[in-house]
């Protein structure tokens, strides 16, 4: 550890991403962690085994659905039941100290716990956390709280199988070794760590964490290269790193916001190697742009495409996560509404705190009449059992023809109406979803959420016109519903369409075929018992929304003039009567 | 990486949210501090540092309950039982409610401990006895349970702690002011909570490069050597706490002309504030700043300043009006204050 080895030339730009991440997370756990998106398998397995072994400082896996009691401490009940006093059990993040936590399944992470090991960091623990990321692309991801703090957002390309015992790609225990003792000497040219700052600004990233980390991973990838001052090369990595999965809009330029001749090659190796060496270089140009440069050459082309559509709004690390933290909080498993007497046996939650704290004042006297000295007498009178209210959170998924003239009207009051909904949504625990459908397909626009604030910033701007596929339209909101069910929540469906097809789902032209397929999932939905309601938006009353509205099982509700008032309040005075029912 | 707390005055810009927090400490009748805002834009941070700011407290010598020593609390359960004997000086608490708390530790249980190994029925106080006379706050203050904020509110209202449980029962004094953070995108807080907060503050991560890099510049340095850190910033954070000390001394004195009555006034109205906690916080507010700033009388200006701190968060909603609190509070503050 002692005298930094002179780094062997090597083949640095042939190292995907995440096993940078690993080793500079291993050189400098400050970087927090890494999220890894990809599925479970012996890949991941394998990446994980090499990753942890490039650490020094110990690791533990967090069990998935651990209480916070397992990850923070708490109460030893056999060791308090044992000794007559009180035992604290100590937690996983104490326990690993400057250690990595490995969090599998993090997007099913309750938020609060996120949200406390954020605090813990705070507070000045040093433990590294990499986060296993199972979700999909419409899934939620971990909650925010937790990827904030990480420095390195990484998704895997498939390839080769790796040997669960060799070491990561070209590094060494030598090389985290010789870095870490290098690490502290590292410098960073002030000019470097300003454009750092700057290229995160353009890329649209407001938390002041990511520029923090991005100059963090310059110097961990300094240390590792063996350079005593961080290079340019240095911070582009990191940037390709740290920053390019975390922009939210791409930095104005004048050029094509989708350069083909800028995105790495498809079939060639992960994106972040490109730019680590970028092919020329004018010492004239400024070391921002640079860095910018290596960002749009680490995102990936249809991203890239995504966020020049959009111009906001990263999926990845966007508000997606944000919509997550609310949707797992839900009430899926009720919240815990006091403690009360009772039998464990009936299938209630034995309250072991609270049994023993009716038990306790007894216990002397129980003791001389036992005539034990060194036990806890508990008696079935001292039984304690939890309470859960299961209050069901609702989630209304309104499900919108965007299609044709009278679709920017329409999707407008609608916007109207989800404000006006969600902003008294803090007093009835709604959560509320869009879906719109048009041309060839429907789309999510926006994800069960709470929050006007989100839901404000996503619906500016909605497109319109085209065919229309309710059949599609219809299919996205039973897979919602479904998603929305096992999380423990209540869909209902706000279905507002004339009720004529003229597109199928695989994006085919044709009424009558059209309108079969949309009659066949809406029959799809009513079997799978979703409460719906469907609003007529024609001029004047169609038969064929009344067919659509009884195969959906659906009230059927004429609103020729659909207005933002008129809507919130219809649909609040005809969903309240379920709410029992839920 | 450390425990020790930023310095307050190594923050960079976030002008409004020093503001606020040196208000509170200067007043901590305004009640207390909301501070919303985007992830990583140094909510948290600031909170932190306020601790270092504020002033010793008087009280007596083993209370847990923060009792005064020329008043204790007549109720209180540790001063009823042993009689005060001294007074000693600790720091004004500031205490962390962790999301996760359980209602046992926030407000007091049985005493697990005696009761198993003596069989004594006592009573353990919880986080709202210690913050009694200091500051409660509440990281991620949206995600908490709403049993919890229930409970909080009725305390916060009351002042006092009552806990009937387990055949204990105990009441003692609980004023406390919250400080309060978190992020609006992740959850909305229900208004009668928002309505507890004197002031509020929507944070943003500044648009200007300098400063981002400096914030940068600063933190880094921080976690790079914070013993060197500290010391450097030592002097100016003991400038400004003592500069709150003497704004408290002065603050009894300050006087609050009609004018400035009659505008406070009719700020609340043209803004359409519910209740008069808005107006009573506006004139807090301004006082604590014309105290700040060593002057003997509140002015418009004062009222100016604050005007968006007191009133942002108590505008009903209006969720067709695309604009937010903090512009229709400016459009009012321009229309009855124009400068």
């Amino acid at each position: 550890m002692t005298a930094p080895a002179p780094i062997p030339p090597r083949n640095w730009p042939r190292i995907p991403a995440e096993d940078w991440a690993a080793a500079l997370l291993a050189v400098d756990p400050g970087l927090g962690g890494i999220c890894l998106t990809s599925r479970a398998g012996p890949l991941r397995e394998n990446w994980l085994a090499a990753a942890l072994a490039l650490g020094t400082r110990g690791h533990a896996r967090v069990p998935v659905g651990a209480g916070e009691d397992r990850l923070f401490g708490g109460l030893d009940l056999a060791a308090t039941l044992a000794s007559g006093r009180p035992v604290i059990a100590s937690g996983l993040v104490e326990e690993v100290g400057t250690g990595t936590l490995v969090v599998p399944m993090a997007e099913r992470l309750a938020p609060g716990i996120a949200a406390r090991l954020g605090q813990a960091w705070d507070k000045g623990a040093g433990f590294a956390v990499i986060a296993l990321n199972e979700a999909t692309e419409d899934e939620p991801a971990p909650p925010r709280a937790l990827l904030d703090r990480l420095a390195f957002y990484v998704t895997p390309e498939a390839r080769a199988q790796r040997d669960s015992a060799a070491p990561l790609s070209a590094f060494t225990a030598e090389d985290i070794a010789g870095a870490m003792a290098r690490l502290p000497d590292v410098s960073v040219p002030d000019a470097l760590g300003e454009a750092l700052v700057a290229a995160a600004a353009r890329l649209g990233i407001g938390s002041a964490r990511a520029a923090l980390l991005a100059l963090a991973a310059t110097r961990a990838v300094a240390a590792l290269r063996g350079h005593e001052s961080a290079a340019q090369e240095d911070a582009e990595l990191a940037t390709a790193l740290v920053l390019a999965p975390r922009a939210t809009r791409l930095p104005d330029q004048e050029e094509d916001p989708v350069d083909p001749e800028r995105s790495p090659p498809p079939d060639d190796t992960p994106p972040p190697e490109d730019a680590a060496e970028p092919p020329t270089r004018e010492d004239t140009t400024p070391p921002e742009d640079l860095l910018l440069a290596a960002a749009r050459a680490a995102i990936p082309p249809d991203m890239l495409a995504q966020l020049a559509a959009r111009g906001a709004l990263a999926r990845r690390s966007g508000a997606n996560a944000a919509g997550a933290g609310e949707d797992q909080k839900g009430s899926a498993r009720g919240r815990p509404a006091g403690t009360r007497r009772g039998d464990p046996r009936s299938g209630a939650r034995l309250d072991l705190v609270a049994t023993l704290r009716t038990a306790a004042p007894w216990q002397p006297l129980r003791r001389k009449m036992a005539g034990v000295e060194d036990r806890v007498l508990v008696t079935p009178e001292d039984f304690r059992v939890r309470q859960y209210k299961q209050k069901r959170e609702k989630v209304v998924i309104f499900v919108v023809d965007a299609s044709g003239s009278a679709a920017m009207t329409r999707l407008a009051e609608t916007k109207g109406a989800i404000e006006l909904m969600l902003a008294e949504a803090y007093v009835r625990r709604e959560q509320v979803a869009l879906i719109a459908f048009r041309g060839t397909g429907a789309e999510l626009l926006l994800p069960p959420t709470r929050s006007l604030v989100q839901a404000k910033r996503r619906l500016s701007g909605l497109p319109g016109g085209g065919g229309t596929p309710l059949s599609a339209g219809l299919g996205a909101a039973l897979q919602l519903a479904d998603q929305v069910r096992r999380r423990g929540q209540t869909p209902h469906l706000a279905v507002m369409t004339d009720g004529r097809a003229n597109v199928s789902r695989d994006g085919a032209p044709g009424r009558a075929a059209a309108q079969e397929e949309a009659v066949a999932t809406a029959r799809a939905i009513r079997f799978a018992g979703i409460a719906a309601l469907l609003i007529d938006t024609a001029p004047r009353p169609q038969q064929a929304a009344k067919d659509m509205a009884s195969a959906l099982g659906a009230l059927y509700l004429p609103m020729p003039r659909v207005d933002a008032q008129a809507l919130s309040s219809t649909l609040r005075a005809a969903l309240n009567p379920t709410q029992g029912a839920a | 990486m450390t425990s020790q707390a930023f310095p307050f005055s190594a923050i960079v810009g976030q002008e409004e949210m020093k503001q606020a927090l040196t208000l509170t400490a200067i007043d901590p009748t305004i009640g207390g501090v909301l501070v919303f805002g985007d992830r990583g834009t140094g909510k948290s941070t600031a909170v932190r540092s306020l601790a270092a700011l504020l002033p010793q407290i008087a009280a007596v010598r083993g209370c847990p309950y923060n009792c005064r020593f020329d008043a204790p609390n007549p109720a209180c359960p540790h001063c009823q039982q042993h009689p005060p004997e001294r007074e000693e000086t600790r720091a004004t608490p500031v205490i962390d409610l962790p999301l996760g708390a359980t209602e046992d530790r926030v407000v007091g249980a049985l005493d697990l401990e005696r009761a198993l190994t003596r069989g004594e029925k006592a009573f353990e106080p919880g986080l709202l006895a210690r913050a009694h006379r200091g500051f409660l706050y509440i990281d991620e203050v949206n995600l908490l349970e709403d049993h919890l904020v229930d409970l909080l509110l009725d305390v916060a209202a009351s002042g006092e702690n009552v806990v009937e449980r387990e055949g204990l029962s105990v009441r003692h004094p609980a004023k406390f002011v919250i400080v309060g953070s978190g992020n609006p995108e992740e959850g909305e807080l229900r208004p009668q909570l928002l309505d507890r907060f004197g002031l509020s503050v929507e944070v943003a991560s500044p648009d200007n490069i300098k400063e981002r890099i400096e914030v940068i510049r600063r933190r880094d340095a921080y976690e790079r050597d914070t013993a060197a850190f500290m010391k450097k910033w030592r002097a100016a954070d003991t400038r400004h706490r003592k500069k709150i000390i003497a704004a408290r001394a002065l603050i009894d004195t300050v006087e609050t002309p009609d004018a400035v009555l009659e505008k406070t006034a009719e700020l609340c109205i043209a803004l359409g504030a519910d209740g008069l906690r808005g107006e009573l916080t506006l004139m807090r507010a301004a006082r604590a700043r014309a105290a700040f700033a060593g002057h003997g009388e509140v002015t418009l200006e004062d009222l100016r300043a604050v005007a968006a701190l007191a009133l942002r968060h108590r505008l009903r909603r209006d969720p067709l009006d695309e604009a937010g609190s903090t512009t229709r509070v400016a459009r009012v503050v321009e229309q009855v204050l124009p400068e």
